[in-house]
């Protein structure tokens, strides 16, 4: 009955989200507040109406009611509780319903929170999330309900994939969906743009938070997955090129293209067209994903449901609401005049030049994981597109952005001199350089990899450090820092999120370079080295975890004699799912990791043991940390609040311009 | 209705697990097969991150725990034994397993349109850039004050 109570939930949250996503349209066309002001009341019940469904979905899971299809499919009994309610995202299904609980959310944060709003705007921009509801509710209920009943339920589930029994299944959707999703709101304010005809610093300055918010959402998504990608695989790659993550990095990658352009347009009223054009394809990038990740179309380590019924369901929504607005966008992007005009040496023309190598990266990724898919329909070649490519074709453009962001960042507005940015950054280059001749002098490998990776990070953080020095004016050293006390949030999120850029620059050309592996039969007893450590192995037993039988190395490793840390990689067997997973053991540290996996059991005695230094692995995930805290102190600036503020003087309903 | 659903239900579910059994990290490459040259044993290793395990999603044999991964790392170490060239070690794979294995498809014929999309849409973008720089640049002059709106503005500011 509950979950009968559940199912219906959700089909009446398709009817609020229908009435959301057309009456306010019709109201602000009429101009008729009583019918826009039904946009407010119809995002909040719609969140709660998902949210109950959630929750109903998420009790059948805890309570493992296998009369659901769903339930008896990805779960079973002797799961561990948290694994229980994390795999009600673990599955097509399900993870559907997060995403469309989260679209729920988006819709009335804007809903609360957007009181500062002209009217108009806010009933078209709640309008269209409801648009964006409305085709997600239908894909659900026509093609992946979750609240389907079996006729005769198995007395117990076929629990979840053992691979996802982890934490990092329980963060990484979530995160991950907060900021697609985040990109819809995005979406929705360009499309209400578009259709207002009006395009001002004040719209750049509401939109900015909300794709601010998606973007460090997904950074921290991202970063989670490939931390979980790192730690659970079994030999430390972090960054596989798969269609799958592809598929996360355009929308980033877009989303950071759209974060700086819209700095321009609330800054200086340029670039207004190719703001909104950027809006509409940063989640029309969102849904391409969501059609490589659920139609089983493009070959993916990661893919969950391999259905082209699904896949084609997609597509229809993704050319309804991505061709509906890029149609729109057509009609209208010729009425959105800029109006500031810039030098050809300025802050904006930096951020053009940090928008175009975005978005041609993103198009080469694009480009590349479509390829295979068009080549063989196009073209009958069956052929693959993988990271060799993806390395060669995407790196110059992370190399060009590195090099031009710190000049670019202190470029004044309007009109800037490089030689005063250069003049200024001549010791952030000493200290690169020197730091690149440093580690060619240091390393044992004859890479190049390393050494420009330092340079280049060290230049963008020391650059980023800069740029925040400068700002503190000239004074003595008391007064400067206390300038710099005073400085707005955005000047410190920028920084920080440029120094996190250059960190996970550094990070991953270091891990890249400078990996030590080692892989070798190691007699229980023996001891070997692996670069200043030795690794002895002391043990191998077998255990009984909750639901699985596991193999248990013990190793101690140690520098010099003293003990560094006692590691327990593992191997597991899941007998419900009747499969095997490897559970590394890492020793994180400051500057390395110790990775080591346990192998097969060899004929001739011993245990197959692999074991990697992984230098700077920590860096890397303070890079994408660092990132995330500059989206958040930019988000926290006063002036999006004061903002508000002064808008809400503004009289109501001024004519388009 | 119902049942139709379940056995779709079904097929998915096995689809999803033998998917499952193919993404199994097992231990990739054993301590046998590794040589005992090191430059060779390194060769072999970017080989291997080139070459696609023909059986599963979208990996590469390098990492992959198939029983054909390990046959083709086996034989990428023969032939490097051999006196092979890097190129000559791919090609005599790609002959035996098509280009599909490739993870890195070669730049000639169609898949210059792959290789090429990128530095062409730079090319095309910068011009677009700039093009839409001089736009702008034009509505400024041509927003200008004219000739005689601009006396008159002297004539007023000198008074």
């Amino acid at each position: 009955m509950i979950v009968e109570l559940g199912h219906f939930a959700l089909i009446l949250a398709l009817m609020v989200a229908i009435v959301q996503s057309t009456v306010p349209l019709w109201g602000a066309h009429r101009d008729d507040p009583r019918l826009m002001a039904l946009a407010k009341p119809a995002a909040l019940i719609q969140v709660v109406l998902v949210g109950a469904s959630f929750a109903v979905l998420t009790w059948a899971f805890v309570a493992s009611d296998f009369s659901l299809s769903l339930v008896a499919g990805n779960s079973h009994t002797d799961k561990p509780l948290i694994y229980k309610i994390t795999g009600v995202w673990g599955n097509h299904e399900g993870s559907l319903l997060l995403w469309v609980l989260v679209l729920a959310a988006y819709g009335a944060a804007v809903a609360l929170w957007g009181g500062n709003l002209p009217a108009r705007l806010r009933a078209r921009v709640l309008a269209v999330q409801g648009m964006v509801g409305v085709s997600f509710l239908l894909f659900m209920l026509l093609t992946s309900n979750p609240f389907w009943r079996l006729v005769s339920p198995p007395l117990d589930g076929q629990d979840l994939n053992p691979l996802l029994q982890d934490i990092g299944l329980a963060l990484h959707p979530p995160f991950l969906y907060l900021g697609y999703v985040g990109l819809s709101v995005a979406f929705s304010f360009a499309v209400a743009a578009l259709i207002e005809g009006k395009v001002d610093a004040a719209w750049g300055r509401w939109v900015r938070p909300w794709t601010l918010a998606a973007w460090v959402f997904l950074t921290i998504g991202i970063a989670l997955g490939s931390w979980w990608a790192y730690y659970e695989l079994g030999w430390g790659g972090f960054w596989f090129w798969d269609p799958v993550e592809n598929a996360s990095f355009m929308p980033w990658l877009l989303s950071i293209a759209l974060l700086h352009s819209a700095i321009v347009v609330e800054k200086r009223e340029s670039l207004k067209a190719w703001t909104i054009l950027l809006a509409i394809m940063a989640f029309g990038f969102c849904l391409i994903g969501a059609f490589i990740v659920r139609s089983g179309v493009i070959t993916s380590v990661h893919a969950f449901a391999l259905d082209p019924e699904r896949g084609v369901f997609i597509l229809l929504i993704l050319g309804v609401l991505t061709g509906g607005a890029l149609i729109l966008f057509a009609l209208r992007a010729g009425a959105l005049e800029a109006r500031g005009i810039f030098g050809t040496v300025s802050r904006e023309s930096a951020l053009v030049a940090n928008n175009v190598l975005l978005a041609v990266a993103t198009f080469v990724i694009f480009v590349g994981t479509l390829w295979p898919l068009v080549a063989e329909m196009l073209l009958d070649r069956t052929l693959s597109v993988g990271e060799p490519f993806f390395n060669a074709a995407f790196t110059p453009f992370v190399v060009a952005l590195a090099l031009i962001l710190p000049p670019g960042a202190m470029l004044a507005w309007k009109r800037g001199s490089i030689t005063r940015s250069m003049k200024l950054l001549v010791p952030a280059l000493i200290l690169a350089v020197a730091l690149a001749g440093l580690a060619v002098t240091m390393q044992t490998e004859a890479t190049i990899l390393g050494p420009v990776g330092l340079a280049l990070g060290a230049w963008v953080v020391f650059g980023a450090l800069t740029d925040l020095w400068v700002r503190g004016g000239r004074a003595g050293l008391g007064e400067r820092l206390g300038r710099l006390a005073r400085l707005p949030r955005s000047d410190w999120g920028k920084a920080t999120a440029h120094v996190g850029v250059g960190v996970t620059i550094f990070a991953v050309s270091a891990m890249t370079a400078w990996k030590t592996e080692d892989i070798r039969v190691v007699q229980i007893g023996e001891t070997f080295p692996l670069g200043a450590y030795e690794v002895r192995l002391d043990d191998v037993r077998e255990l009984e975890g909750v639901n699985y039988q596991t193999t248990m190395g013990f190793l101690t490793v140690t520098r010099d004699g003293a003990v560094v840390a006692e590691l327990n990689p593992e191997k597991r067997y899941y007998p419900v799912a009747s499969m095997p997973t490897t559970e590394a053991a890492i020793d994180y540290a400051f500057l390395r990791d110790v990775y080591i996996v346990l192998g097969d059991r060899q004929q001739s005695g011993g245990w197959a043991v692999r074991s990697y230094i992984e230098p700077f692995a920590n860096w890397l995930w303070a890079g994408c940390i660092l990132m995330a805290l500059g989206g958040f102190l930019s988000l926290s600036d006063r002036r999006y609040r004061v903002a508000a503020g002064a808008a809400r003087r503004e009289p109501v309903g001024v004519p388009a311009e | 209705m119902r049942r139709w659903r379940n056995r779709r239900w079904a097929d998915g579910l096995a689809c999803v697990l033998a998917l499952a059994l193919l993404a199994t990290p097992v231990v990739a490459v054993q301590p046998d097969e590794v040589l005992a040259d090191p430059v060779l044993e390194e060769r072999a290793r970017d080989i291997s991150r080139e070459i696609r395990c023909p059986v599963c999603q979208s990996e590469a044999i390098e990492y992959s725990g198939a029983p054909i991964s390990r046959d083709l790392r086996l034989i990428i170490r023969e032939r490097l034994v051999a006196g092979d060239s890097d190129r000559e070690v791919l090609d005599f794979i790609a002959a035996r397993y098509g280009e599909f294995v490739l993870f890195n498809p070669r730049p000639e014929g169609s898949n210059l349109i792959l290789w090429l999309s990128g530095p062409v849409l730079l090319l095309v973008a910068i011009g677009v850039a700039v093009a839409g720089q001089r736009r702008r640049r034009q509505a400024l002059t041509e927003a200008r004050l004219s000739e005689a709106d601009e006396a008159r503005l002297r004539e007023i500011l000198e008074r």
